[in-house]
């Protein structure tokens, strides 16, 4: 296989303190990868670094482009990179504040990406968001309503449509179910769990929340002071964890 | 240097001192090499309030030299309070001639509007600016709106406008209307009418926009591509008028309304005040319009 | 022709970090073949490490060593050693599983767990749907309960969705562990024959059974798993 996005021995030091410490895998198309570990182990230490939104100390992250050069994102100029973070990739936001442009109807957050990269017709740019509205659930009578309308569990769809619309092949997901009632995420997770199956996508999702890395992810890479502990399958690791941290993590789960 | 040391009555010539003229005309030098482009600069405080075009007399006093003819307009008009108080300003710190005739004036500073005769080589426009940054409620932080200018990443305008046709069924923006200049950045054009936005592209004239409280300076220079931006299938439109001007009839000027009395009763005039009087002068009436005489004046 | 599953030397242990560090050993040099179209069974009492040996060939439990390699007729791959992508690959094509207990995501109706099992394997949608359709008719789900996600279903009903989605896919390899446990005789009569469908076909099966009966009809052959017991240490 021809991964999309390989980490090399990633790290990244906060003066004394340890972001995260020489964290590597290779990432194929289609996958999704779960990172787990309690707050202040390095999860969105190694997002931000995956992403391009922070340097590494040392280490590198190497993308394959959709023309099929693969390129350390650090070579990337920052306009090729923002070029690639608004089409190749999405980011989901635990909150939707940050991943959502609040003053903007539902249609125009949808439509941003297409205006990002050059579409200038207004009738296929409204077109487009309503088949995306429809695609993540939200009625498309509300396409003129803004995301301040609308309830937590809309908004992150919402962020999803606004996200997919120029068909990225890698999507960021921080806590994407975080602060949702259980109703509310068992919706979602389903809505994203077919989306990621349909549309190919791969996925480096981020959560503390083992039962949600179960239901979206391939594999799990469990973080522990910015190191990756353990790694694998992820029923494997969430049924038969090999480090005593993950047997800690997995063991303190409640069961409903 | 008789003549203008009796003007000065204790100022520098144009009020501010020569070297922050040096520091704002490196700015406007700066800005008409690079179209469209937000100049910083280190704004002075003026002796009137911000609001009052601050940004437009700093930049008319950086290039005003003791032999150009000045006009200043506020919304179209030479006799708005605004304009009178910025001309004598300038008359009483520069000592230059003032004038109300667009074609006489060799520098014409400008509140929110484009004179209707068409602007010459030797002429420049000053435009007061409220606010420079176009993206400014759509990103609120300027390290990021600096960045989108930096990599020219305008989709965020088109949401704008987006917006607008959403709720509207068409592009409501009437003043302030963004533009593309000379292919690369986009640009406030300061509250002007879009009316006035096809009069910018390829203008003869110079045009220098400054902003006093945002500290910043832009330019079109002359024969550049102004663009206002728009969607295929929603392009740009200027306003138009269903009537003609009441006083002088003229069909293709930018029209006030005016109010006449408390029940209801209006009239549209020309907001180019010099122009309606010169047609007027000319001999074109409208509906509401008298002959002009010395005795009207 | 090469056996569907080879398991040689296979050990399994668990290391209780949370718990002194104890080393509890399940079964050891575990050595046995499964060939295309059969159905072998994996005998012995609760606690003896039936269902350690399932999970450890699924890759759900990681072996403490040996090796488990599974054969497509292609390339054949040790599973103990496998990267999560070559497993997730054989899961997709090859190796399907009937757990005891169905666990999906809640509100998702019935016929769509199946449908996706299926369009997982490689069904297109459409094909996908019929397939799920028909398992389900042939399990005795009523029809009414398709469309319900099955978190309201009774016991019975959860296992037989579970059965449908197992056997949703066209996989060579099927591992059964315990899948008619709450089933009544109607339906076990139903998973049996669906057995046998499958072994006609070629596909090879491992199970766990509880139902002598059951164990009886579809065993072709029964490996006693106390075989591989390991040797107790004994506190001194």
């Amino acid at each position: 296989m021809n991964p999309l996005l390989v980490a090399e021995g990633l790290s990244k030091f906060y003066g004394a303190r340890i972001g995260c410490r020489d964290v590597r895998f290779a990432l194929e198309p289609g996958e999704v990868l779960a990172i787990v570990g309690e707050s202040g182990s390095g999860k969105t230490t190694l997002l931000n670094l995956l992403s391009g939104q922070l340097a590494p100390d040392s280490g590198a992250v190497r993308y394959r482009l959709r023309d099929g050069r693969t390129k350390n994102l650090l070579d990337l100029s920052e306009a090729e990179r923002r070029l690639l973070a608004r089409t190749d990739w999405g980011f989901v936001h635990q909150d939707a504040r940050n991943g959502l442009r609040m003053g903007v109807s539902a249609g125009g957050n949808i439509g941003e990406r297409l205006m990002g990269v050059g579409d200038r017709h207004y009738g296929r740019i409204r077109e487009n968001a309503m088949a995306w509205l429809g695609r993540v659930e939200i009625d498309t009578g509300r396409i003129d309503d803004k995301p301040t309308q609308f309830s937590g569990g809309m908004r992150q769809r919402l962020q999803i449509a606004r996200n997919l619309v120029t068909h990225p092949r890698l999507v960021f997901m921080d806590e994407p179910t975080g602060g949702l009632d259980v109703s509310v995420q068992a919706r979602l997770l389903d809505l994203i769990r077919g989306l990621v199956a349909d549309l190919g996508l791969a996925v480096v999702l981020v959560t503390h929340d083992l039962a949600v890395a179960r239901l979206l992810s391939h594999r799990i890479l469990v973080m522990k002071d910015g190191h990756v502990i353990e790694a694998g399958l992820t029923d494997r690791v969430l049924d038969d964890p090999q480090e005593a941290y993950t047997q800690l993590l997995v063991s303190s789960v409640l069961a409903a | 240097m008789s003549r203008t040391a009796e003007n000065y009555r204790g100022y520098n010539f144009a009020y501010l001192d020569e070297q922050t003229k040096r520091m704002i005309r490196r700015a406007i030098l700066k800005a008409i090499a690079i179209p469209g482009y937000q100049v910083p600069f280190a704004s002075r405080e003026m002796p009137m309030p911000y609001g009052w075009g601050t940004g437009g007399v700093q930049v008319t006093a950086a290039i005003l030299g003791p032999s150009d003819v000045l006009k200043v307009i506020d919304q179209g008009a030479d006799d708005t309070t605004n304009a009178v108080s910025i001309r004598q300003f300038f008359e009483k710190t520069a000592g230059v001639e003032t004038t109300t005739e667009t074609g006489k004036a060799s520098v014409i500073q400008t509140r929110h509007r484009i004179p209707e005769a068409k602007l010459q080589a030797n002429q420049v426009l000053v435009y007061q600016v409220p606010i420079p940054e176009p993206l400014r409620f759509l990103e609120p932080r300027e390290t990021e709106t600096r960045t989108l200018h930096a990599l020219a990443e305008y989709g965020l305008m088109h949401v704008r406008l987006y917006e607008d046709i959403a709720q509207h069924g068409h592009i409501a923006k009437t003043y302030a209307y963004p533009v593309l200049v000379a292919d690369r950045y986009v640009m406030d054009p300061s509250p002007i009418p879009k009316f006035d936005n096809p009069k910018m592209h390829e203008s003869a004239a110079l045009q220098l926009f400054g902003a006093g409280r945002e500290k910043r300076i832009y330019a079109v220079p002359p024969h550049t591509k102004v663009v206002s931006l728009d969607f295929e299938d929603h392009p740009f439109e200027a306003t138009k008028f269903e009537q003609p001007c009441a006083l002088c009839g003229a069909k293709d000027s930018y029209l006030d309304e005016v109010i006449t009395d408390d029940r209801g009763g209006r009239m549209f005039v020309c907001s180019d005040t010099h122009h309606c009087e010169t047609r007027r002068c000319e001999g074109h009436l409208g509906p509401l319009g008298m002959p002009v005489t010395e005795a009207a004046e | 022709m090469n056996p569907v599953l080879q398991v040689s030397g296979l050990s399994k242990a668990f290391h209780l970090h949370l718990h002194g560090g104890t080393r509890l050993p399940v079964v050891e040099g575990v050595d046995f073949v499964v060939h295309q179209g059969e159905c072998v069974v994996l005998g012995g009492p609760s606690g003896a490490g039936k269902s350690s040996i399932l999970k450890a060939i699924y890759g759900n439990y990681l072996a403490s060593s040996g090796a488990i390699i599974l054969d497509d007729g292609e390339a054949p791959v040790d599973v103990v050693t496998a990267s999560p992508g070559a497993i997730i690959a054989l899961r997709r094509h090859m190796m399907g599983y009937v757990s005891q207990f169905l666990r999906v995501i809640p509100r998702v109706p019935a016929i769509e767990i199946v449908a996706e099992a299926a369009r997982a394997s490689g069904f297109s949608p459409d094909e996908a749907g019929g397939r799920a359709g028909r398992l389900l008719a042939h399990l005795n789900l009523p029809e009414r309960l398709w469309n319900l996600p099955p978190a309201t279903f009774s016991g019975g009903e959860q296992q037989r969705v579970n059965i449908a989605r197992g056997f949703a896919g066209d996989h060579r390899f099927l591992i059964l562990d315990e899948p008619t446990a709450s089933l009544d005789a109607a339906n076990r009569e139903a998973v049996i024959a669906l057995i046998a469908e499958r072994k006609a076909v070629g596909t090879a099966f491992l199970g766990i059974f509880h139902d002598a009966e059951v164990r009886e009809r579809v065993a072709d052959r029964t490996i006693d798993v106390t075989r591989f017991s390991p040797v107790r240490e004994i506190a001194a």
